[in-house]
């Protein structure tokens, strides 16, 4: 079969809603644009813990604590997950892992602006892990199977990071005038960036089309983004937090709150490198590397003497 | 840069997630030996109770099927209706068969 023949078929599959798995035959940028995506997923999740580690020491209270400790744990177990469905595709988990440490890999823009307050932890919760439900949960229809599957088991664990972070947000909103500021605050800084995670606009998003015929993706970054700023306004009001846009407004006729325009250009140099935080994540990561490696040499070892060891030894 | 040890490898993971439940795949874990991959296991996929038990076995050690040949691996299969049910009739008003 010559290979116009297998992408008729191929495509045939995924308009037919089939899933596409490892094994299966597809084209050459079916795979890479799915280790692209994967791959910065993976490092979003691993990127993602640290502005939420840097609170766990001043957490407030034992209850707050253990809930954060739990959630940072999730997203290491979210990279897992994703740097294995990545590894279904042929790519190889340390080049993966040092793409990342030398600076060449993206990851999503957000995690490069900093947690100044105990509010930026919530707001992490309910805006951040909020608009990566939403785009998990489409990622949980997509075409290839073990992608699918990972987004599947991230968005169940999600939920628990979203409600958490709400409620931080609703406990400093209904708090005392300094804890309602310092959450209002919050928002401030974090609702714009929080918007752009969903990537350019429509017309500017250079994968959408391809990503959208294969079924990587089922909807485009600006329905994505408009279906979190629907349910999180009412989630705001419900506080009497203000969104900081002056040009927000419900449309009666299509049922949607429109925003204002959004300040791309700030986007495009977060994403080149040039946010807040760029080079401290890369460095905290390149140092969590660097401290790990003789655990692992350690862990390796013990393998191979066991792995000499006479037979009868190695049952015992 | 991080570096390549010869031992660490892929361990598919298979959880039992009930009570009489079968295991089934749940993903894999990187890890040098097979209490690590059991460990990995445990902390990757029973977070939050439920689990039984876990089955590890390095990936390497897994033979599949392959999906160009799933036509002829699996058509022996397809024109056999008489091991359905429905290929057998019984008189009307006859119940419980």
């Amino acid at each position: 079969m010559d290979d116009q023949t297998k992408l008729r078929e191929f495509e045939a599959r995924i308009l037919n809603g089939e899933l596409i798995e490892p094994k299966d035959w597809m084209p050459e940028r079916y795979r890479k644009q799915l280790i692209r995506m994967i791959s910065q997923h993976a490092h979003s999740e691993v990127i993602g813990m640290l502005p939420e580690g840097n609170w766990i020491t001043r957490a407030p209270n034992l209850r707050r604590k253990i809930s954060l400790l739990a959630k940072v744990q999730d997203e290491a177990g979210h990279g897992l997950y994703l740097y294995s469905a990545a590894e279904t595709l042929g790519a190889d988990r340390n080049s993966l892992i040092n793409q990342l440490l030398d600076g060449l890999a993206k990851y999503s823009s957000i995690f490069n602006y900093p947690t100044l307050t105990w509010a930026d932890i919530g707001i992490i919760g309910w805006f951040v892990d909020g608009a990566a439900i939403v785009n998990q949960t489409m990622l949980a229809k997509c075409s290839y199977g073990p992608y699918a599957r990972a987004n599947l088991r991230i968005c169940k664990e999600e939920n628990f990071h979203k409600k958490q972070g709400y409620e931080i947000i609703v406990t400093l909103a209904q708090g005392t005038e300094e804890q309602r500021k310092m959450a209002q605050d919050s928002v401030n800084r974090w609702w714009w960036p929080t918007l752009m995670m969903f990537g350019p606009p429509d017309g500017q998003s250079p994968n959408s089309e391809e990503l959208m015929r294969w079924k990587i993706k089922l909807y485009s970054n600006d329905e994505l983004r408009q279906r979190f700023i629907d349910l999180t306004i009412p989630q705001a009001k419900a506080v009497n937090l203000n969104i900081p846009d002056p040009d927000l407004r419900f449309n009666e006729k299509s049922g949607n709150w429109e925003t204002g325009s959004i300040d791309w250009d700030e986007f495009f140099r977060v994403i080149k490198g040039y946010g807040p935080m760029n080079r401290q994540r890369i460095e905290a990561r390149r140092n969590a590397d660097k401290n790990g490696q003789w655990v692992r040499a350690a862990a390796d070892a013990w393998a191979e003497k066991q792995r000499l060891k006479p037979n009868e030894m190695a049952g015992s | 840069m991080t570096e390549k040890n010869q031992n660490w490898e892929p361990w598919e993971v298979f959880i039992q997630p009930g009570q009489g439940a079968p295991h089934e795949h749940a993903g894999n874990v990187h890890a040098s030996d097979a209490e690590m991959a059991l460990q990995n296991a445990r902390d990757l996929f029973a977070r939050r109770g439920k689990v039984l038990s876990i089955w590890v076995v390095p990936a390497r050690m897994i033979t599949a099927s392959s999906p160009s040949d799933s036509g002829p691996f699996f058509d022996p299969a397809d024109d056999k209706a008489y091991r359905h049910p429905k290929f057998y009739t019984v008189p009307k008003g006859v119940r419980g068969v």
